[in-house]
């Protein structure tokens, strides 16, 4: 079996899955991936169940592995190449022992994921992989770490998949949630009617935007009582500017909350840009549910969108192994 | 609240949380009859198992059911809790069994929880008065939440009842014991917080790497005896920290 040897590493560097369900009521959230699809298009390109990858926030870092590995390259494109020569972002390659894979920063978006074919076999946790940095479960990879890596019953490699772009800002759909109807009607107008930048504070905890122009607040005053939060809902802080939550968001918060953003549109929030307009657009549960719908299928269906790399030889820099490895590739399909 | 008259002013009432969750709430603001119906509200839909529910919690006063509404629809799960809501007074429910109440050894005041005095004052009480009550009492954890097995405890003896600080201590540490509102907050974090003070213990409510990571449950009872600073740094290099537990019948 494969490791990953890790040279060099930028700060915000983890080790995400789909996160830990069922602890919602002992004060853990679920945590996992921010960008659950980035994740899932890894699985697919690979075509393998979703495990555990690397979530790198704004940049990625130098990588080695111990054995022929098979990897994609997902979520946030960041400059990546192999043994300096350029690699494609949204699709698998395979790695050979020793060669040089390096992911430089983030050229639009915030998350870039790298997956492994077999996933990551780090050690798991009440449950789960996915490190919450919130919660002290785990910490960042570091310079010098050495991740094992599980079984590769796959072979696939070279594909390539056209994917949703969720960098660049647009709609957030926004069902009502517990204290919406303690804002003023008028309030609820000017939330759907503002343009929001992403502001460069963020994390895997939640992303802040920045109204153009002036902030949301209850107009009563009061407190509210704390409650459970989820991934999405809305927080309107004393300084105005929402505060949307993500994976590893707090379990109960006191906060006001105007909305939740639906599961289908939080990749979105995640990955928007810095400095990138959003709105919000209040939606139906009914038009919540279709979308929800077309959100599955799509993460359902991402396999069968791959295709093949057209690979030119002379691009090839060892064409000899690249053929012995590749050769046995041909119509497997794990899925 | 009374100022928006869309709100149903009845409870216990159902709400919806997103996509994917409701909420039954059985007050607005923290009453013990209402923790009490919320703690046995979701023992019950635990109990039940309906195909779908993914998640079950608990804050203060209010019950959260997770579930997957592609394949359990939010009708027919309001209709189900909405039964199961009005089946009996939650408010009067007996707690749930397999409760536990535990003794976490606490230094009241000192330099080790400097704000104990000012903490008095505002409850109209001496130092040692506010030390009595405080370790004489037993208290509930009302809820867990904020940071992983973090309790919140009451309710305290009305003098309790004094605000929150208005600006905010930059830091306690682990273990720090914290009060306002009749409540007490013993973190499992070091953190920020409006809360002031009073005692410290060497309790680690949260270890992920023991088999039992979490030391606390809503609905357990929690009693803070008082110790001396002496006997609080011997229990820092205790890994029981001094605590004692026994059932609950």
């Amino acid at each position: 079996m494969s490791v990953v040897i890790v040279h060099q590493v930028g700060p915000g560097v983890t080790v995400q899955d789909t996160g830990r369900a069922g602890y919602l009521a002992l004060g853990l959230s679920r945590g996992g991936a921010v960008d659950r699809m980035a994740l899932a298009e890894g699985a697919a390109l690979l075509g393998q169940p979703v495990g555990a990858a690397l979530e790198m926030a704004g940049m990625g870092g130098r990588f080695e592995v111990t054995a022929p590995t098979r990897i994609a390259l997902t979520g946030a494109p960041m400059r990546a190449s192999l043994d300096g020569a350029a690699l494609a972002w949204n699709a698998s390659h395979l790695l050979l022992a020793g060669g040089m894979l390096d992911i430089g920063g983030a050229t639009s978006g915030v998350y870039g994921y790298l997956s492994f074919g077999g996933t990551l076999a780090t050690p798991t946790l009440l449950g789960g992989q996915g490190v919450h940095l919130a919660a002290g479960l785990g910490r960042a990879v570091a310079a010098g770490d050495r991740l094992a890596i599980g079984p590769d019953t796959g072979t696939v490699t070279g594909q390539g998949l056209k994917v949703a772009p969720r960098w660049d800002g647009g709609i957030l759909r926004v069902l009502p949630s517990l204290q919406t109807d303690l804002f003023t009607q008028a309030q609820r107008d000017r939330f759907e009617s503002t343009t929001l930048l992403r502001d460069s504070r963020g994390n895997r905890m939640g992303v802040r935007l920045q109204p153009e122009g002036e902030g949301f607040g209850l107009t009563a005053g009061g407190t509210i009582l704390s409650e459970v939060i989820t991934p999405g809902d809305i927080q309107i802080p004393g300084d105005g500017a929402p505060y949307v939550l993500l994976a590893e968001c707090q379990t109960t918060g006191g906060y006001p909350r105007i909305g939740t953003v639906i599961p289908a549109d939080l990749p979105r929030v995640a990955q928007t840009s810095a400095g990138t307009a959003l709105r919000f657009r209040f939606v139906t549960l009914e038009e919540a549910l279709m979308a929800e719908r077309a959100y599955r299928k799509h993460l359902a269906d991402l396999t069968r969108s791959r295709f093949a790399l057209v690979r030119d030889p002379h691009d090839i820099s060892d064409l000899l192994s690249y053929t012995l490895i590749s050769g046995v590739t041909a119509g497997e399909d794990p899925l | 609240m009374n100022a928006h008259p869309t709100h149903p002013p009845a409870f216990p009432r159902i709400e919806q949380v997103g996509l994917d969750g409701l909420l039954v709430r059985f007050a607005e603001s923290l009453t013990e009859p209402a923790n009490r119906a919320a703690i046995a509200l979701r023992a019950a839909v635990e109990q039940v198992q309906w195909e779908g529910v993914e998640e079950c919690s608990t804050s203060l006063v209010s019950v959260f059911v997770r579930f997957d509404p592609l394949h359990l629809d939010h009708a027919v799960l309001r209709h189900q809790l909405g039964q199961l809501m009005h089946s009996q007074d939650w408010y009067a429910a007996p707690m749930p069994t397999g409760r536990r109440l535990f003794h976490i050894p606490t230094v009241y005041g000192t330099d080790l929880a400097p704000q104990l005095v000012e903490a008095a004052e505002k409850a109209g009480l001496s130092e040692a008065q506010a030390i009595a009550s405080l370790s004489g009492a037993q208290t509930r954890v009302t809820t867990i939440g904020f940071a992983p097995g973090q309790p919140y405890l009451g309710t305290l003896p009305e003098e309790w009842n004094i605000p929150r600080q208005t600006s905010l201590t930059p830091q306690v540490p682990v273990g720090a014991l914290v009060v306002a509102i009749r409540q007490l907050v013993l973190f499992s974090v070091s953190t920020p917080t409006g809360w002031r003070h009073i005692g410290q213990t060497a309790a680690r409510l949260f270890r992920p790497d023991t088999e039992t990571p979490f030391l606390l449950r809503p609905g357990d009872e929690v009693r803070f005896p008082s110790i001396g600073r002496a006997e609080y740094e011997n229990l820092k290099t205790d890994p029981s920290a001094g605590i004692r537990q026994e059932a609950l019948t």
